[in-house]
């Protein structure tokens, strides 16, 4: 069974999906992405669909679910790389991601993340003083 | 039978220029802008044309069946003057006219040259089923070129009334003008996208001055082009909200869920806020000192 690459950079994670999803692979990525978020202490996680032409509502609910744990672990989910079409179609079925961030590309994935992140610190900041 | 099938072509032949006065005639008077047909040398031409082709598209005895292929030309030709007409503004009825009105002169001629009671009546018949065939096709033709017509202009206006402006680095405008119906959303949305992608823009303002109404219907639609283009990464602002149509949406219990402002120039205001650019008043030129 293929399995979805984690990659590392700075304190975000980088998760970039290029082959179809099915039950199995949703599952373990989930345990893999959890595991890795606790283990490298990630403030952001990115998920790449760009190579995805078909998004279903399976991936659909597969994304926000990862956006609600990584929520729970302390750590900013953004999906980078939506299709037109792809947009497109999940706006038809009426699937609109309300829980998940978007962004265009990994670039501008990774600036939101670090504004959030500093939002979030300068907030915790004034609370502590 | 072939014989008997073929008379009336073979006086049509004979008495050809005679007929082909008459018919022009009745047709310049069959047609409201007739006297400027009479004159026309296109008419003219087409007539000839069209008797000639006759001549040559029976001449292997099929009256029947004008799809066969000895008719092709004669086809191509009925297409020919239906949509020249159609381009002059002619009715269906002064197009159909051209062949109708043949039919006149040629029964006055059958009339003149035939004595026997029956064969005039046989002939008669065998040139109405004909004429009446190709003046149907000419009809036709006419239609379909009527809505050809239609449908490239109703393409033409969906392209002129959905451009996607670039307003400044990362934001783009979208500003609609008429319905929204659910093929335009659909090409507004994808044209909206598609230079969300080009231009990797992060703000877009959906500006509905120039829709007339907004219902339900046009509601959902806009939100739908807001949700896909938020799918995308870009945050819509919605603009050109006149006041008429802010109390339809509040009385109609419509949720849009996005930021809304009045005019453009305040949408473009907070779009160049949230990017991190302030404009301000450049500060008044001191006057200088002449000495």
């Amino acid at each position: 069974m293929a399995e979805i690459p984690i990659l590392k950079i700075g304190d975000c994670l980088l998760v970039s999906i290029q082959v179809d999803m099915h039950d199995r692979l949703a599952m373990a990525l989930q345990d893999d992405l959890t595991q890795r978020i606790v283990q490298d202490r990630a403030r952001g996680v990115m998920i790449d669909i760009s190579a995805l032409e078909i998004v279903d509502s399976f991936i659909g609910r597969m994304l926000n679910n990862i956006a609600a744990m990584s929520r729970v672990l302390d750590a900013v989910t953004v999906v980078v790389g939506m299709r037109p079409a792809v947009a497109i179609t999940l706006v038809e079925l009426g699937l609109t991601l309300t829980g998940v961030r978007t962004a265009l590309n990994v670039d501008k994935g990774l600036a939101m993340i670090r504004t959030i992140i500093d939002r979030g610190e300068q907030e915790d900041d004034r609370r502590g003083g | 039978m072939a014989e008997t099938q073929s008379l009336f072509l073979t006086l049509i032949d004979k008495h050809q220029s005679a007929l082909l006065d008459d018919w022009l005639d009745r047709m310049a008077r069959g047609s409201a802008s007739g006297a400027a047909l009479r004159r026309d040398d296109g008419t003219l031409d087409q007539a000839k044309r069209f008797l000639d082709q006759l001549r040559r598209s029976t001449r292997h005895g099929q009256l029947e069946d004008i799809n066969a292929a000895d008719w092709a030309p004669m086809r191509e030709l009925l297409e020919d003057v239906s949509r020249a007409r159609v381009v002059q503004g002619f009715s269906p009825t002064e197009t159909a006219t051209f062949v109708f009105s043949l039919k006149q002169p040629l029964f006055q001629l059958l009339r003149r040259e035939i004595g026997s009671a029956d064969r005039l009546a046989d002939e008669i018949w065998t040139a109405t089923r004909l004429l009446d065939s190709l003046g149907l096709y000419t009809i036709e033709c006419h239609a379909k070129t009527r809505e050809e017509l239609i449908g490239r202009q109703q393409q033409e206006l969906l392209e002129l009334s959905t451009p996607v402006v670039q307003l400044w680095d990362g934001i783009l405008a979208l500003p609609l003008i008429g319905t929204l119906d659910s093929a335009r959303t659909q090409i507004v949305m994808e044209s909206l996208l598609e230079r969300i992608v080009a231009s990797g823009a992060e703000i877009a303002i959906i500006d509905i001055t120039g829709v007339p109404t907004v219902d339900t219907l046009v509601a959902q639609h806009l939100i739908k082009t807001i949700s896909a283009a938020r799918l995308m990464g870009a945050d819509c602002i919605l603009s050109g909200i006149r006041p008429q149509i802010a109390q339809t949406i509040v009385h109609l219990g419509l949720e849009l869920n996005v930021v809304s402002k009045a005019t453009m120039a305040d949408a473009l205001a907070l779009a160049l806020r949230r990017s991190g650019k302030t404009i301000q008043d450049r500060p008044a030129p001191t006057p200088r000192q002449n000495d």
